[in-house]
């Protein structure tokens, strides 16, 4: 018999050195050609090296959809589980298990939609989870309707006359579920998801990446306007801790909060340098933060990149933890024979 | 009964007596029934309890819908049933009296608190006259008691508010009947001190409307409903008082702590499963972790989470929730992980009656599935067995790498009964077995894992995150035998789904035999389940100490049946199952056995009484 503390316990050994390959799966990978996810992909199997970690303490879990196939090809432990819940799995899991690095997988649907519920509370919660949220604004592996992140007047095969649905905002909505880590990245850049997910790994606490990810079958260059690479300068607004938020080929442009404090495209020649918004990604309060995120409502306007939001706050798993070792500090090791006499008795 | 002419005043010896204690929702009857059932349990009594209390938590004062109730039976014998029709009803204003009167025994008690019968109190519970004074009530004996006053005055010079002086009125009953019964009163002394400890003249106020009630039997002539309900004869050992609901959270914990595995309870709060939650989370010094999820969903989600990293995953629910785990417990069937579904069944359907006890939920837990799903069942039937209900549950779990439906209900959650506290050092191993080792070799001779690699009860291994060289994904797609690869073969998911079925069928040979209780020759053969065993042992008792012989079977394994049940079944010319429900027992067992079954059944919200089954048996007996 194997107990569970000799599973848990940390190995003291060095992390071998491992390769992309040693984190693939030997399962063939069943995405349609084209498809964005294969990027994603290969940016998380080329980071995982990086991050000095064991393939046996990794953990995928995804809940359904094309996205959610992910696990599938990670040669680590995996769970394809149900449409949305993914979250409240993992959330057991790393509850369960804090010795573990837990990573979820979804898209827009299963994230923003049906598992909406668990992704907010997940998020407020601050369990330490890494969430990939694959957002491609369509429902992809049922073919092709409207998602909770499509544009308004979307025309798809169940909006004939185009969608009625105002979209949720990934970035607002984690913000507003007062997540403690949010970022950005697109499947363009494989540098930028690297970095972008290492940052999520290296955060204490529910960690959550939206992901630019084109549908080259149901939706097709939903994000072209901004992520194909002639656009980018022009149209990506690389948000960096500690410096004025600038972009453009000549970081011509800018962004300033405005008197009612919106976030604000502006000229920096008009301004001025030192009217630009300095990024503070560890401002307690996430009123900046969301106010980036509003700056575009959809990927055809200048849009942000990048860690909108990175702060301390307690991790869940460990005060979780911290209250089972205070409870067998306080009141001992359970004692079975003592809890059955522990309401009053008597004898016969 | 003897002749012996008692010494005056002194206690009349009787065997039993049924105290239904009635008031509005903040007069505090469950908390009144409850002390009078700790003394009692104290004391030596057999006992067993019915709270009966609305789903709100103070609907408007003084009116029916906010009628709480509490009844208790206690007796110097083994009882297994709360009482038929009570012998005593205190009612602390006229609609507690006019809601439960009706329930009493003819030539009954009924003590009220007169000063709650004025005509608004009236009004609203619905009467045109005082029932007090218009003769309605001549088939009882009527105790008025002025309980607000008389408890005000006492707490008048004590520092409390009058308001709040009145709330002790309670204490006040409490302290009457416990000299009716001549109950001992440091119990519930004691418990008022530790209950308000630090506040002080409200415990004084108790103090003393309890002594006041008390002194109030002695000397205001109440020597005729004067009397003792000696201790039972039960077998030799420690005793507690426990509800259903606290034994089965001690069970999980004795379950967890014979497998020497972490237990993880993944719990939305829902009547009456609720206090599972509360208990447990008392006990994280056991390695118990809960977690309040934000919803049904996500509470059955985080301890399967929780099982396939190691633990032993529970949910507890009721109701409309056991609607909303189907779905992850249908993924925890396809991963083949242990996981404990406790469903503390209440009436439905919808929100239903969600403070009163039904037992509609055996096809829910039998089939409430999309695919062909099977689950084993374990079933509770009394308050303390609930505690190795749960140990059995766990067990099936972790050994056979399972979900396992777990049902109890509303009556066994809050009823009380007398507790012998097993020795511990008798209670099951657990064995955990997880996989540490590849259980495969592949083309280059390399040592592989299969998750779907099967021992001869058909189990696969418990792999779990951590374990180094284990690595592998599993999930809710159909899964290739053995390797677990994801497959859409025809032929491999018919044999996936035979072997989900047999390997749940097989369960039968680890499972108890079904016992056959009173008369093997009896041609009338009872099958019960659940919540039913204390009304129908307390019935065929009656019946057999009468001369009739008849046969009781009480499930605790539904799904499967023990392998005996169909051969047992067919001894008899005629099989009645009685059920909180239309029949679902006795559908399963016509498919499964093609046995008649005659089915009785009962859809009030309430348990049945021994009375009402002793008739129904009666009926079948004379044919």
């Amino acid at each position: 018999m194997t107990d569970l503390s000799e599973i848990t316990a940390s190995d003291t050994t060095e992390v071998p050195l491992t390769t992309k390959a040693d984190w693939s799966s030997d399962q063939a990978v069943r995405w349609c050609p084209g498809c964005g996810d294969y990027s994603i992909l290969t940016a998380v199997q080329m980071m995982m090296p990086d991050l000095g970690v064991r393939r046996e303490n990794t953990v995928f879990i995804s809940g359904i959809g094309c996205a959610a196939r992910f696990p599938y090809y990670m040669n680590t432990y995996g769970m394809h589980s149900i449409h949305g819940r993914s979250p409240a799995i993992a959330s057991g899991l790393a509850i369960a298990r804090p010795d573990l690095d837990v990573w979820v997988v979804g898209g827009d649907g299963d994230m923003l939609s049906i598992g909406g519920n668990h992704l907010i509370h997940a998020l407020r919660r601050n369990v330490n989870i890494k969430i990939l949220l694959f957002n491609n604004q369509i429902y992809g592996l049922t073919k092709g309707q409207y998602s909770p992140t499509s544009e308004p007047g979307k025309v798809t095969k169940s909006s004939p006359f185009g969608s009625l649905d105002q979209p949720f905002n990934p970035i607002s909505v984690a913000l507003g579920a007062e997540a403690s880590f949010v970022a950005r990245t697109h499947d363009m850049d494989r540098k930028h998801m690297q970095a972008t997910f290492a940052r999520a790994h290296a955060h204490d606490g529910a960690a959550l990446v939206e992901v630019f990810q084109n549908c080259n079958v149901f939706n097709d260059g939903a994000f072209d306007a901004i992520t194909k690479k002639a656009n980018r300068d022009d149209m990506l607004i690389d948000l960096r801790h500690g410096e004025p938020i600038r972009f453009g080929a000549e970081l011509e442009r800018g962004v300033m909060l405005d008197d009612a404090g919106s976030a604000v495209l502006v000229d920096v020649a008009d301004v001025g340098a030192d009217k630009l918004l300095v990024h503070d990604e560890q401002q307690p309060d996430p009123s900046v933060a969301f106010a980036l995120s509003r700056l575009a409502s959809t990927p055809s306007e200048p849009t942000p990149l990048g860690v909108f939001r990175a702060v301390d706050r307690d991790e869940y798993t460990a005060a979780s933890e911290a209250q089972v070792d205070a409870a067998k500090q306080q009141q001992g090791p359970g004692d079975l024979n003592a809890l059955l006499h522990s309401l009053p008795t008597w004898e016969v | 009964m003897t002749d012996t002419l008692e010494p005056v005043g002194a206690a009349k010896d009787i065997d039993q007596v049924i105290v239904r204690f009635a008031g509005d929702s903040g007069d505090g009857m469950q908390l009144t029934g409850d002390r009078f059932t700790s003394a009692s349990a104290l004391f030596g009594n057999d006992l067993a309890t019915l709270p009966d209390f609305p789903a709100e938590i103070r609907a408007p004062q003084g009116t029916l819908a906010g009628v709480s109730a509490f009844q208790v039976q206690i007796s110097n014998h083994e009882i297994t049933t709360p009482g038929d029709a009570p012998n005593v009803l205190v009612a602390m204003n006229p609609a507690a009296l006019k809601s439960d009167v009706g329930r009493l025994e003819v030539g009954g008690t009924i003590i009220v608190n007169v000063d709650a019968f004025e005509e608004r109190n009236l009004t609203k519970a619905g009467y045109i006259d005082n029932p007090l004074e218009d003769g309605s009530l001549a088939a009882f004996t009527v105790i008025e008691v002025q309980m607000t006053t008389l408890t005000k005055e006492v707490a008048k010079d004590l520092g409390v508010k009058p308001r709040d002086a009145e709330r002790s009125k309670n204490f006040f009953a409490l302290g009457l009947l416990s000299w009716m019964y001549s109950r001992p009163l440091d119990p519930t002394l004691e418990w008022i001190d530790a209950k308000f400890g630090g506040r002080e003249a409200i415990v004084a106020a108790n103090k003393a409307a309890f002594h006041a009630g008390h002194a109030y039997g002695e000397t205001a002539e109440l020597s005729e409903h004067h009397y003792q309900v000696r201790p039972a004869t039960l077998e030799k050992g420690t005793y507690t008082s426990i509800n259903g609901n606290t034994a089965l959270s001690w069970g999980l914990v004795a379950a967890a702590h014979q497998a020497s595995t972490p237990l993880f309870l993944g719990s939305y709060p829902i009547t009456p499963a609720s206090d599972i939650l509360h208990e447990l989370s008392k006990h994280k010094n056991f390695d118990v972790r809960t977690f309040q999820a934000e919803d049904e969903i996500a509470a059955v989600g985080a301890a399967l989470g929780a099982s396939y990293g190691g633990h032993i995953g529970i949910t507890t629910t009721s109701g409309p929730g056991v609607a909303l785990k189907g779905e992850t417990i249908g993924l925890a069937i396809s991963l083949e992980l242990p996981l404990v579904v406790i469903d503390i069944q209440r009436g439905g359907p919808s929100t239903g009656l969600p403070t009163k006890t039904e037992a509609s939920d055996l096809m829910m837990a039998m089939y409430g599935r999309h695919g062909e799903a099977p689950m084993p069942i374990v079933a509770a039937y009394n308050p303390s067995q609930c505690f190795f209900a749960a140990i059995e549950a766990v067990r099936i779990a972790v050994k056979y790498r399972t979900p396992v439906m777990l049902l109890s209900d509303g009556y066994l959650a809050n009823g009380s009964a007398p507790w012998k506290i097993p020795d511990v050092s008798t209670l099951p191993e657990i064995p955990v077995h997880y996989a540490t080792e590849p259980n495969q070799t592949n083309e280059d001779g390399e040592g592989v894992f299969w998750p779907y690699l099967r021992d001869e009860n058909l189990v696969r291994p418990w792999a779990i995150p951590g374990t180094p060289d284990l690595m592998h994904r599993i999930g809710g797609l159909e899964k290739e035998d053995g390797t677990g690869n994801v497959s859409y073969s025809p032929e491999n998911h018919e044999l996936m789904t035979d072997i989900r079925q047999a390997r749940i069928d097989k369960i039968a040979d680890d499972i108890p035999l079904a016992e056959l209780v009173g008369d093997a020759d009896a041609s009338i053969c009872v099958l019960g389940w659940g919540s039913t065993w204390g009304a129908i042992t307390g019935a065929t008792r009656r019946l057999r100490s009468a001369g009739h012989k008849l046969a009781h079977i009480h499930l605790t394994h539904l799904n499967p049946f023990p392998p005996n049940l169909g051969e047992l079944l067919g001894g008899f010319d005629t099989v009645i199952c009685p059920e909180l429900n239309l029949g679902q027992l006795s559908r399963l067992v016509r498919a499964e056995y093609l046995v008649d079954v005659k089915s009785i059944t009962k859809m009030m919200g309430q348990p049945y009484t021994a009375g009402e089954l002793e008739s129904a048996f009666l009926d079948a007996l004379n044919g």
